[in-house]
């Protein structure tokens, strides 16, 4: 935000001081370091943007062989002319779906209180500092976490519900419980760690989304005879919801990208299969039972099918991989594209 | 008396506890499968889900995923779960009871199989393809052709001071060796340190270490004195590449043997010749869809070892492999 301020104002410094004072050294000094450090500044953005460039040409290049649309609608093959993606991408999308479920309500719900509600005391300050701490845990360390943890409930879990059960309302009628296969290594339990990856994320952008909202709304609020609960309801997070939402979203396309918690935790390497066997969106309507199903079932994710393809024997599958990314980078721009027009909205919303 | 929300809400909670305790989940018990009622047992195994679950190796799992594909292609209802994790945390989940099969590249170890044991798992090991492990040098390396073990483990061993390749031969030129290879995790790692060094994960540590054989090959075919060890898939597929070097088994130099099909099949390529496996759960072999994988696999699905870049097994030792199998299902 402040790169433009930085690279224009030793320019106009320049224009209003040179006329006068020509000699003075000590200026003359102060603007030409100023004018390298600009210079500095823009080589590293240009720098960096040029990086990614070059990397991009060549992933769109190589993926030029094998990007089509069969890529996305066939699953994997060790056939690089067959292999495609679509177990890669239900797999990812229902996780991402779960993160956000879980994520969204605790993230936002532990700034809240932060910010809103708790007093300045020693844990809250513990807390706060942690966080950031948090967020610099590799996120396999999560996946360990999830694999004692959450694999472990899904593992008690499932033998409890292994078999049809029935649910008994006090003796007067029994509801037969629909049968479903439980895997330890569900989507869920891979939703929880990812879930664990972002949070701190989710947090921070909540609350620095909270902050940014001007105390004198809350006193408006708090002065017209509103309660905490209702001010914060219906006005703070209102006005902060852009925010929170950009925030929530570009930490769910970051879930996106994990790979390594997930083969942690036991998710699938090669497969053909899809979770709950939904393979097109038509079926999240005409299939419920499948629907409640793939929670439960085994998956695997795009970038684990990325990684397993840039390690293949045949160098046809660079291509292969290549295509895997643009499928990956593709989805993460359309993420990236509703965090902009959820931004857009939010902010039109707000009437002050 | 209006009927607000917070009337409603009171309510709820009022009612709610004595509904819930009232309230038990229970199970249906349905006819357990194989008490000898023959006719039930499809009619359950059909409703249900019909997956293999496969996990360990990364070397197998190239021979696993393509004949598993050609299985589900043929048998549209029985689906494979793959992961790859390596054989040691492989041969873990089968202890684990986890899993139907796990991919090994090496022998199980004693510890293992004492583990399984404890746990009342029994396995069934099945060789199912060879590998020549294969030691490589950059293509424009016009010194070396062949090594020997003892050059081989001068190279590689523990502490070892080879800096150039005049340190390990006075005729090759003074020019920097830079070595490449699998990390411990591996069990190509395993299995050469123990074949070349005579003991399991000694080696020099100043090598560079990838999980990843296609960086091995980049970094061998990048650097005029590289060295590096891979799977023989990764040499095939990368011939035009990379050298592969042969090998003598004694100290003399002519007896040295090139990795190919031919050689390692009649047991020649010497010693980095090796057997790769699957280890089935006997107990999962009672499972109509476990035997026909193992039975495919050994049948029909030998084909793709060869296209995958493995090396078939012997007339024999494939026979070996059914007998095993025909017995365990007995």
């Amino acid at each position: 935000m402040n790169i433009p301020m930085t690279t224009s104002e030793p320019r106009y410094v320049a224009r209003s001081v040179s006329f006068y004072s020509g000699a003075d050294r000590s200026i003359r000094r102060r603007l030409f370091l100023s004018r390298v450090f600009a210079g500095a500044c823009r080589f590293v953005t240009y720098g960096s943007l040029i990086v990614l460039v070059v990397l991009l040409t060549a992933i769109v290049w190589s993926s030029l062989d094998r990007l089509s649309p069969d890529f996305v609608y066939s699953t994997n093959s060790s056939d690089p002319d067959k292999a495609g993606m679509l177990a890669g991408l239900w797999g990812s999308f229902w996780l991402v779906l779960f993160t956000a479920l879980f994520s969204v309500p605790i993230g936002v719900g532990s700034a809240v209180y932060l910010e809103e509600i708790a007093r300045d005391s020693f844990a809250v300050r513990v807390i706060k500092t942690n966080l950031s701490n948090l967020a610099g845990v590799p996120s396999i360390v999560y996946g360990i976490l999830g694999y004692t943890v959450f694999r472990s409930a899904a593992a008690v879990l499932k033998v409890w519900f292994d078999g049809q059960h029935a649910f008994n309302v006090m003796g007067l009628f029994r509801l037969r419980l629909i049968k479903l296969p439980i895997y330890e290594d569900n989507i869920l339990v891979g939703a929880l760690t990812l879930t664990l990856v972002v949070m701190p994320t989710v947090i921070a952008a909540a609350q620095e989304a909270l902050r940014s909202v001007p105390g004198s709304i809350r006193m408006a609020s708090l002065a017209l005879g509103a309660t905490r609960w209702q001010t914060i309801w219906r006005q703070v997070i209102p006005a902060a919801l852009p925010g929170i939402s950009t925030g929530v979203i570009l930490s769910t396309s970051r879930a996106i990208g994990e790979a390594a918690p997930l083969i942690m935790l036991g998710a699938l390497t090669i497969t053909t299969m899809v979770p709950g066997n939904i393979d097109s969106p038509l079926k999240l309507i005409t299939r419920p039972t499948q629907v409640l199903q793939a929670p439960l079932d085994q998956f695997t994710a795009m970038p684990i099918e990325i990684y397993d393809w840039s390690r293949q024997t045949d160098s046809q599958f660079t291509a292969v991989a290549a295509s895997g990314i643009m499928v990956l980078l593709v989805v993460l721009l359309a993420i990236n594209a509703v965090a902009l027009i959820v931004r857009h909205y939010a902010s039109r919303r707000l009437k002050w | 008396m209006t009927w607000n929300r917070r009337r409603y809400a009171t309510w709820l909670l009022a009612v709610m506890p004595v509904v819930l305790v009232g309230c038990t989940v229970e199970k249906i018990e349905t006819p357990a499968a194989g008490a000898g009622s023959e006719t039930s047992a499809p009619a359950t195994s059909t409703e249900e889900v019909r997956r293999i679950q496969i996990d360990g190796s990364s070397t197998v799992k190239m021979i696993t995923a393509a004949i598993g594909e050609e299985f589900e292609g043929k048998f549209s209802d029985v689906k494979i779960a793959l992961k790859v994790t390596g054989t040691g945390t492989g041969f873990k989940e089968m202890i684990a009871g986890r899993i139907d099969i796990a991919n090994a590249s090496r022998p199980i170890k004693e510890s293992e199989q004492a583990d399984c044991t404890k746990n009342g798992i029994e396995l069934l090991p099945l060789t199912i393809a060879l590998d020549g492990l294969t030691v490589c040098v950059n293509k424009e390396n016009d010194w070396v052709d062949a090594v020997t073990v003892a050059q081989l483990r001068k190279i590689w061993e523990p502490g070892s001071t080879v800096r150039s390749w005049r340190d390990v031969d006075s005729s090759w030129p003074d020019h920097p060796i830079s070595l490449y290879g699998p990390g411990e995790e591996s069990g190509t790692f395993d299995f050469f340190t123990e074949a070349i060094n005579g003991k399991e994960d000694a080696i020099r540590e100043d090598y560079s270490p990838s999980a990843d054989d296609n960086v091995t090959v980049t970094g061998i075919s990048g650097e005029r004195g590289g060295m590096g060890f891979f799977g023989c898939a990764y040499y095939f597929a990368n011939q035009d590449k990379v050298k592969a070097l042969k090998i003598s088994p004694t100290d003399n130099i002519t007896d040295a043997v090139a990795p190919t099909a031919e050689t390692v099949k009649s047991d020649q390529y010497k010693p980095l010749a090796r057997p790769l496996f699957i280890y089935v759960k006997k107990a999962s072999l009672a499972r109509q869809e476990v035997q026909d994988f193992v039975r495919f696999y050994l049948n029909e699905g030998q084909r793709q070892v060869s296209a995958v870049g493995y090396i078939e097994l012997s007339e024999e030792q494939l026979k070996a492999s059914r007998d095993a199998f025909a017995a365990a299902i007995r």
